[in-house]
């Protein structure tokens, strides 16, 4: 049961929720750079969002694709066996590399700062979506 | 919280580095670090890195961890140098087996990962200190 709260948030916390997940998970990809044998990682942010906001309103689902479009997909390859607590484990996938390596990590520095950085950014861009839709509830409520 | 899991990421991260950063310079500080005995001699040291993966149910963290340091066990080099005290009965000493310009690579490569993860840790410190304010402006 979905209090009206959530409703007028829309999809923004799920989203909030999803991208923090995301950058721990290329946090980790980045720290683990020159780790042999590393497969790097990463969010189907589409599948995941739409596993993790299940039935969303029409609007929230409206503003939802427009601010978090699926990651490219060429990026990503087959899905993780295991289960996950947070993320929907259909949408953790593993990356597919470039180029090979000898040490068999498959971790792009490059690429993985820059998903990094686009999340962050993704990250705040929900924060600010949130941020003016509790102010116009404050305004609403005390009426100045 | 799981929101705090990524500066132990991070962090984990660092301190791989941190800790292949002291083998580069323990490697160029005894590069020339002869020996009059080829078993006894300096050899070059390098960390051995490995993923640790949370819980079975927790697939996103992964830190680093150093399981060991490993010796390489490339043949030393050996000088023909009887003027040096060290030198055995041919006149022979043992340089150790570094080289110097894969540790400068080696060095490079470790400051640039360090530095990607101080970058990771500062963005997401700010992210959660935004967090934090939020509903408050």
């Amino acid at each position: 049961m979905r209090t009206s709260l959530d409703s007028y948030l829309g999809i923004h916390p799920q989203a909030l929720s999803l991208e923090a997940q995301r950058n721990e998970l290329l946090a980790a990809n980045l720290a683990n750079v020159d780790t042999p044998n590393y497969k790097a990682r990463d969010i189907d942010f589409k599948s995941a969002l739409a596993a993790a906001g299940g039935n969303t309103s029409a609007a929230g689902s409206a503003s939802g694709s427009a601010a978090v479009p699926s990651v490219p997909t060429p990026t990503v390859a087959a899905p993780l066996a295991s289960a996950s607590s947070g993320i929907d484990p259909t949408a953790l996938k593993y990356r597919v590399p470039m180029a090979p390596s000898l040490d068999g990590n498959t971790v792009d520095e490059q690429l993985e700062q820059s998903a990094f950085a686009e999340n962050s950014v993704r990250y705040q861009a929900t924060l600010t979506f949130l941020n003016s839709a509790l102010r116009d509830l404050m305004t609403a409520i005390t009426g100045s | 919280m799981s929101s705090f899991k990524i500066f132990d990421i991070a962090g984990s991260g660092m301190s791989a580095q941190s800790v292949r950063l002291n083998t580069v310079a323990s490697n160029l500080a005894n590069a020339d670090s002869v020996s009059g005995d080829p078993n006894s001699v300096y050899r070059a040291k390098h960390p051995v890195f490995q993923a640790v993966m949370g819980n079975p149910g927790d697939l996103s963290t992964a830190q680093v961890n150093v399981t060991g340091i490993a010796q390489s066990q490339a043949a030393p080099e050996t000088r023909y140098d009887p003027g040096n005290p060290l030198a055995d009965a041919q006149g022979n000493v043992y340089a150790p087996n570094v080289n110097v310009v894969e540790e400068m690579a080696d060095m490079i490569s470790a400051s640039r990962s360090y530095q990607n993860n101080v970058e990771v840790l500062n963005t997401s410190r700010d992210m959660m200190l935004a967090t934090l304010k939020l509903g408050q402006s």
